[in-house]
This record gives structure tokens, C-alpha cells and sequence, in this order.
């Protein structure tokens, strides 16, 4: 089927209140970052929907990719028809003629039309049975059911055209990206933290990303790993940002300690003090983690709460109930499996010490880092290091990395 | 001397040349490696698949990098028939393919897979109706060129794909789109193919090196065992240095294709009018067909003899295509076309780049003019 354009349907929290208007803007600059690739396509706003007219763009990849809105609940490919009775049985009946490898002996069948251009000559009641009746004896198959039927034709009458679909097809849901503020996550290279974004995007949090790596020690590709990741991250958000903080100093300094086994809690309170820096540079009011549950010994609950002490931010955890499984599933369907299976160490898988204290002691931790009289300091000029970059949706190559001078790639090779 | 045979190979680009040649000297690593040549390399080679991906407007990791499109076609059609031998085995293709298509149909009827080998018409050209009435309930693949070689007939790909995707969605369809690309529109995943096979050196691109395209969700069984190089795919060191080369090559003739199209389709016109114009010789090729390619035949005479004496006038043409030109049997292609053996075995080509001037097309001209007087007194029938 052809179809020439999309209808998308707000969740329930759309029809009422003042922040209406609000949301509804916000879905569409979600919506206009993500149909940025795809310059045939564009976007017109109704009273509690959004069509996308297709100008030649494929429906099934725009769907896939405007399922991914936030707020938005369902989407249905449309075909439009000049408001005239003949042309619109016409089109009702080829639509249906799409749909017959669907149709099995009993499928059961309504037409449901409705005409909001009260000036159109034919009630609604006539026109469901204009535009049933030849369906029905053209495809013998079916049989009507009014109540709760395999196949409801939906046809909309409008003053500029008469809209013709059946689908419905479930989208995201959630609230409208941003709608609630916005937060800084503590992104690895690993399975849980994208979830954990994509999540908090979902519940209408802006994301911004945060990143530490430990270069020399890590590759380059680490770091490459990880604007992938923002880059798969921006496809459900339309862009995002991803702040990278050089942590090679602050990492060194704890492995001088002779305190193998709380390196982590350490590591991880300094992470959370920069990010907390970060989160007030950008006016975040939260910081998010993809903390688990047990899963490893920094995901205890007593280390949780040794680390969690570092900031006074609010400290989200959304995957932190759920069970691996769920989280690898989540991870695929949104796009991220993929890229977090990607082998390369960072800073987190860097040092690891035999074992792990899954149960620091908060007055031990507090008066470690008492005796690193610099550490304020380098976390200052961590932040100030900090490279920040943004990352849109449909970008398919990455930004070309300054450092290597010497053997720097060359434009024009390409 | 000039050179008219640009559907065999192409003078590789100057710019393509300077590319390689400053690759081959600096940045040598192995893009598999982790340490700074190896990331280098593979920052090379990523740049290079997403300039190749755009140039077809398809994904990044829908391409899989091959030495050449012999190989994309061994690897599309093997690769595909073994993976999915469980959906039947049955395939389809033309009677007219470049022989890395038809030798591995061959291959695979010898294991043991039905073939239908679709017959052309008098034009070298299959319909969608004729691809539609053999799939069958066990058929998985079915393996189209885009542009003849030969003729420089064109397949209506796009119409076949839209048709298989609609009629018959499990079925596999394979474009061989070397003789295409850059000649006109090339748009593999719109046209609904799921492999579409590539070549760098009929482009201006380096020899040995070439791509082909897989449709995300289509998997191949590899014909190369060895590395985890290509997502598995394809085994082996990536060639950095030809696969930029290729990269570079391809967006050239992407941005150059309009233009190409243009100017070649105006000197193959004239080409087509002289051969016309001249008794005894039959021109095979059509102007619906490629802009790049002029295939005509002299009757009586053998091609390579004619071949011998055009170069004494100082232009290269092929009798065939290269890669079967040194046998002695006659066209393949002509004779599915329904050609006689003395048409068959007098076929000779044309083919054209942009570079091509209309100066270029007066020395044709003399030099065709003067080979039929100085062959006529020879002609015999054969």
C-alpha cells in the first residue's frame, strides 16, 4: 500500500490541563529532529494530533523510527481521498484489497466513518454502509461484527480530504522528552546505563550524558563506543549531548592508595561529585545511574549508599528493581545491545581489584579521600576538561577525533 | 592510442591514485588492531564505508567489503542459497549474467539446486511478469544485472523489486549493479533488492576491491572462514588503502552520474548513427540501453580480427566482455538474444567514460570506416 501520511495520537495526559500546549510543542520538535533525515516528509499540527505527510518517504521506516516519540501513543498510516462519496468507496475498497492476504473464512468486519465536515452530503451512518456494502461483497470472507471486529476501516471526513486507515500501532507512550526536567547520566560503555537513559527519557527527563574515560589507558574506540552509543541514544531523542571527562588522573591517584578493594567506591563518589558539577553548569536537576540491584559489588545496597552520599542531587536509579534479562531486552529493542556488547575496556573495567568490598564503611571512605588533599582540585579541572559534544539522530559517521596531528586522516582522501 | 573499453576496466582517477598511494605509505596498520595504527586504520575504513553507503544511499553495516564483484557475486548467491536452503532450492536468474553469476548458478545446480535460467528477449531484456511466473513456493533467490555488460541492456530492477516484496516477500533478490553504477540512478535498497554487488575498478576505482550490499536482517552464510573482519561476514585484513580508494571513486561517480549520463548518452548516439550508417556492420545495443556501451556485431567476420585491425587505427575496443573474450566460444549473451552464430561470433563493444570527447568519437568513426575497407575484400560467411 502507498500510503501518504502518518496520524499520530498523544497519550491521555494531552487532553487536559494548561501544560497542553507545552507538550504538544515539545513532541513536535522531537518529531522534527527525528524526520531530519528524511526531507521528503513533513509535519502538520490539529487539535490533540500530529499528521506527517509522507512525500514519498517509506511508511514502514518513518513509523519505526516516530514510534520512538515520547508522549506519542499510537501511530496509523493514513490514505488520503478527495471528500466525494465515489471516490472514497473507491479508495476504501483498494485499501481493502491490500489487505486480503489478512483475511481468513470469518474475519470479521466494521467500517466506522466519520464525518467532521458537517457539510458533506451524506451522513455517517450512510456513508459506513456506501462503503461496507461493496467491501462485503467483494470480499466474500468477511462478516461484520459492530462490537469488536478483526478489521475496523476507520474513514474520517474532513473539509480538505477524507482520511482512510485501519492500523493502529502502539508507539512509546510516556511523556513528552523533556516535560520534566532534566538530569545527567553517568554513561559506560556497558548493557544497563543507555537503558537507564532511554528510561528516564520515557518518564519525560532530558538527558544529558556523561561520560569518563581514562585515555592513554583506554582506546580511542572506547570513547568511539560511547558517542555511538549517544548516537543511538539521539535516535530516540533527536539529539543529545554527551559531555566527556578526561578521569585518567583522578584513577591513577587511587590506584596509589594501597586501598585495592575501595577503589570502586572511590572512583565512582568522584564521578558522582563531577557529575554533580556538570548537572549545575547545565541546570540539571538530577543525576542518573544504571545501577542494578546487586549486580555487582558497587550495586550493593551498602554501596549504594556510601556512594550515593557523594552528591546531594537527587539520585535516580530506574533499572535499579529490574532484572538483567528485562534490561537485555530493553537494551535491544531500543538499539543499544549492539554497541554495549563492543569489547574495548573503559574506565570501569580498568583496575578492577580482586575483591571488591561489597559493604564500605562511610567514616573509612570519608577519611581516605581527607588525606587526598588534591582531589577537589582535580575534579575542578576534570570539569573544566571536559569535552562536550552533541550528537544528532540519522548521523552515520563520527566526528573525526583532533588527536592525532601526525597522522591525522585527510579530507580530502575521502 | 585510444581507449574504448571502459566496461571492462577504467584508467583509475588521479585523485583516487594519490589517495591509495599516501595510505599505502603512512597508514599501513591492520584495522583489527587495538593499537594507535590499527585505530587509524579502522577510522580509515569506517570513513570508507559510510562515503560507499551513501554513495547508494543504504546503511553503513549494510555493506560488507569483498575483493571485487566476482567475489559479491559468489558471496550473494552462495552465500544466500546455503543460508536459507531450508526455505527450498530453487533460484532463479537470466540466461544473459556476467559469468561470476552464471558459473556459480552453475555450482549450485551441480550441488544439487534447481535452476531456471530466464530467457531474453531480441532487445537482451526480461520482464517482472516473466521473474513472477517462475518463483515458486520453494524459490530463494532470484539474481538480476542491472546493466548488461555486453549490451548495455537494462533490467527493470526496480519493477521486479517492488513485485518480489509484494508477491512474494520471502524471496531473496540479488542485483549484480557493477555496469550500473554511475551510469544512472543506483538505489539498491529502494528498489527493494537485498544484495546488491559492486566494483571499484569500473568506476575509475582501484582493481580488487569491491562491495557487496546486505540488507539488514538478510544473513549469508560466508564463503571466506577465518577473522570476525566484516561482522563475520567476509574473513580477512580489509585493504585500507583500495577500500578508500573505492570510497573516494564511488562518491566521485555518484556526484559525477547526471553529468555522466549527459555526456555519454550524446557521443553513444553518434556512435550508434555511424555503425548504422555502415554496410555490413549490425548494431546489437539499444538507445533505452546504457549510455556507456555500444554493441554492435560484423557479421563474417571474426571479432578479433576486427578487434587487431581497429587498434591499427588506433582505438581499442572488446569482443565481448574481458572475462570471457579469450575463449573462443561466441557470445553467450547474443545468442540468448536470439543472434545467429556469424552475429554471435562478430560481436564487438564500445564502451565510454566521461572523459570521452567528441574528438575522441572522430577518431572512432575514421577508424570503424577504415576497418570495413580494409576487412571487406575478406568477409566470408560463416
Amino acid at each position: 500500500m502507498k500510503y501518504d501520511m502518518l496520524l499520530l495520537r498523544f497519550g491521555e495526559f494531552m487532553l487536559k490541563g494548561k501544560n497542553r500546549a507545552r507538550f504538544e510543542k515539545t513532541i513536535i520538535t522531537q518529531v522534527r529532529s527525528l524526520l531530519k533525515p528524511y526531507p521528503g516528509a513533513s509535519l502538520r499540527k490539529e487539535f490533540g494530533r500530529l499528521y506527517v505527510d509522507l512525500g514519498g518517504e517509506s511508511h514502514t521506516e518513518l513509523i519505526a523510527v516516530l514510534k520512538r516519540v515520547f508522549g506519542v501513543m499510537s501511530i496509523s498510516p493514513v490514505k488520503v481521498t478527495p471528500s466525494e462519496s465515489a471516490q472514497i468507496v473507491e479508495t476504501a475498497i483498494a485499501f481493502m484489497d491490500e489487505r486480503e492476504t489478512e483475511f481468513n473464512e470469518g474475519t470479521t468486519f466494521k467500517v466506522n466513518v466519520r464525518r467532521v465536515w458537517k457539510e458533506f452530503p451524506h451522513s455517517s451512518h450512510e456513508m459506513n454502509h456506501l462503503v461496507g456494502s461493496p467491501i462485503l461483497r467483494k470480499f466474500q470472507q468477511l462478516s461484520v461484527d459492530v462490537r469488536q471486529p478483526d478489521i475496523e476501516l476507520r474513514v474520517e471526513i474532513r473539509d480538505q480530504g477524507t482520511y482512510i486507515f485501519n492500523e493502529v500501532i502502539p508507539a512509546v507512550g510516556g511523556f513528552p522528552l523533556g516535560t520534566n526536567g532534566k538530569a545527567m547520566l553517568l554513561l559506560s560503555g556497558g548493557i544497563d546505563s543507555p537503558v537507564a537513559a532511554w528510561s528516564s527519557m520515557r518518564r519525560g527527563l532530558e538527558v544529558e550524558c556523561v561520560h569518563f574515560y581514562s585515555y592513554p589507558f583506554t582506546s580511542q574506540r572506547a570513547k568511539e563506543k560511547v558517542i555511538d552509543m549517544a548516537r543511538a541514544l539521539a535516535d530516540h531523542a533527536g539529539s543529545i549531548k554527551l559531555h566527556l571527562v578526561p578521569f585518567t588522573e583522578i584513577q591513577t591517584a587511587f590506584t596509589q592508595l594501597g586501598q585495592d578493594n575501595l577503589i570502586i567506591t572511590l572512583m565512582r563518589r568522584s564521578m558522582l561529585r563531577i557529575a554533580t558539577k556538570l548537572a549545575e553548569r547545565e541546570r540539571a536537576l538530577a543525576l542518573i545511574t544504571g545501577d542494578s540491584l546487586g549486580q555487582v559489588a558497587s550495586q550493593t545496597l551498602p554501596s549504594m549508599n556510601v556512594i550515593g552520599r557523594a552528591t546531594d542531587l537527587p539520585l535516580l536509579r530506574p533499572l535499579v528493581m529490574m532484572d538483567k534479562q528485562e534490561i537485555i531486552t530493553l537494551s535491544k529493542q531500543i538499539g543499544t545491545y549492539d554497541i554495549s556488547i563492543l569489547p574495548y575496556e573503559d574506565c570501569c573495567t580498568l583496575f578492577v581489584p580482586k575483591s571488591p568490598t561489597t559493604n564500605p564503611n562511610l567514616r573509612i571512605v570519608d577519611k581516605i579521600e581527607a588525606t587526598m588533599r588534591q582531589l577537589p582540585e582535580w575534579v575542578e579541572q576534570a570539569v573544566e576538561q571536559t569535552e562536550t559534544i552533541t550528537l544528532h539522530a540519522g548521523e552515520n559517521f563520527m566526528v573525526i577525533n583532533q588527536q592525532d596531528e601526525a597522522n591525522e586522516m585527510k579530507e580530502e582522501w575521502f | 592510442m585510444k581507449y574504448f573499453d571502459y566496461a571492462a576496466t577504467t584508467p583509475p582517477h588521479p585523485d583516487v591514485v594519490r589517495t591509495m598511494a599516501e595510505i599505502m605509505d603512512a597508514q599501513y596498520g591492520n584495522p583489527s588492531s587495538i593499537h594507535g595504527y590499527g585505530e587509524r586504520a579502522h577510522q580509515l575504513l569506517r570513513r570508507a564505508r559510510s562515503g560507499c553507503a551513501a554513495a547508494i544511499d543504504v546503511k553503513p553495516e549494510e555493506i560488507v567489503f569483498t575483493s571485487g564483484a566476482t567475489e559479491s557475486n559468489n558471496l550473494a548467491i552462495k552465500g544466500a542459497a546455503l543460508q536459507y536452503q531450508s526455505r527450498g532450492k530453487h533460484i532463479i536468474t537470466t540466461a544473459t549474467e556476467h559469468a561470476s553469476v552464471y558459473e556459480s548458478f552453475v555450482q549450485l545446480q551441480q550441488w544439487g539446486w534447481e535452476v531456471t535460467w530466464l530467457p531474453v528477449d531480441s532487445d537482451g531484456l526480461v520482464s517482472a511478469q516473466q521473474v513472477m511466473d517462475a518463483i515458486r513456493a520453494d524459490t530463494v533467490l532470484v539474481s538480476l544485472m542491472h546493466v548488461n555488460n555486453e549490451t548495455g541492456a537494462i533490467h527493470p530492477v526496480a519493477e521486479i523489486g517492488a513485485r518480489l516484496k509484494k508477491e512474494a516477500p520471502k524471496v531473496l533478490f540479488h542485483v549484480d549493479g557493477v555496469q550500473g553504477f554511475g551510469k544512472m540512478e543506483a538505489k539498491p535498497a529502494a528498489w527493494g533488492a537485498d544484495l546488491y554487488s559492486l566494483s571499484a575498478h569500473k568506476i575509475r576505482g582501484p582493481k580488487g576491491t569491491g562491495l557487496l550490499y546486505v540488507r539488514s536482517g538478510v544473513e549469508l552464510t560466508p564463503l571466506l572462514s577465518g577473522g570476525s573482519q566484516e561482522q563475520g561476514r567476509r574473513a580477512g585484513t580489509e585493504n585500507v588503502p583500495l577500500i578508500v580508494g573505492m570510497a573516494k571513486a564511488m562518491r566521485i561517480a555518484a556526484e559525477r552520474q547526471a553529468e555522466f549520463a549527459r555526456r555519454t548518452t550524446i557521443l553513444r548516439d553518434r556512435i550508434m548513427e555511424v555503425i548504422e550508417t555502415i554496410p555490413g556492420l549490425v548494431l546489437n545495443s539499444r538507445k533505452e540501453g546504457a549510455p556507456h556501451i555500444v554493441h554492435f556485431s560484423y557479421p563474417g567476420m571474426k571479432a578479433e580480427v576486427a578487434l587487431h585491425t581497429l587498434e591499427q587505427f588506433g582505438v581499442t575496443v572488446s569482443t565481448q566482455s574481458a572475462c570471457s573474450s579469450r575463449s573462443a566460444e561466441p557470445s553467450r549473451v547474443l545468442l540468448s538474444m536470439g543472434r545467429d552464430n556469424a552475429c554471435a561470433n562478430g560481436g564487438l563493444r564500445i564502451s565510454l567514460g566521461d572523459e570521452h570527447t567528441e574528438e575522441d568519437v572522430d577518431l572512432l568513426e575514421q577508424a570503424l570506416h577504415q576497418m570495413v575497407a580494409q576487412l571487406r575484400p575478406l568477409e566470408r560467411r560463416m
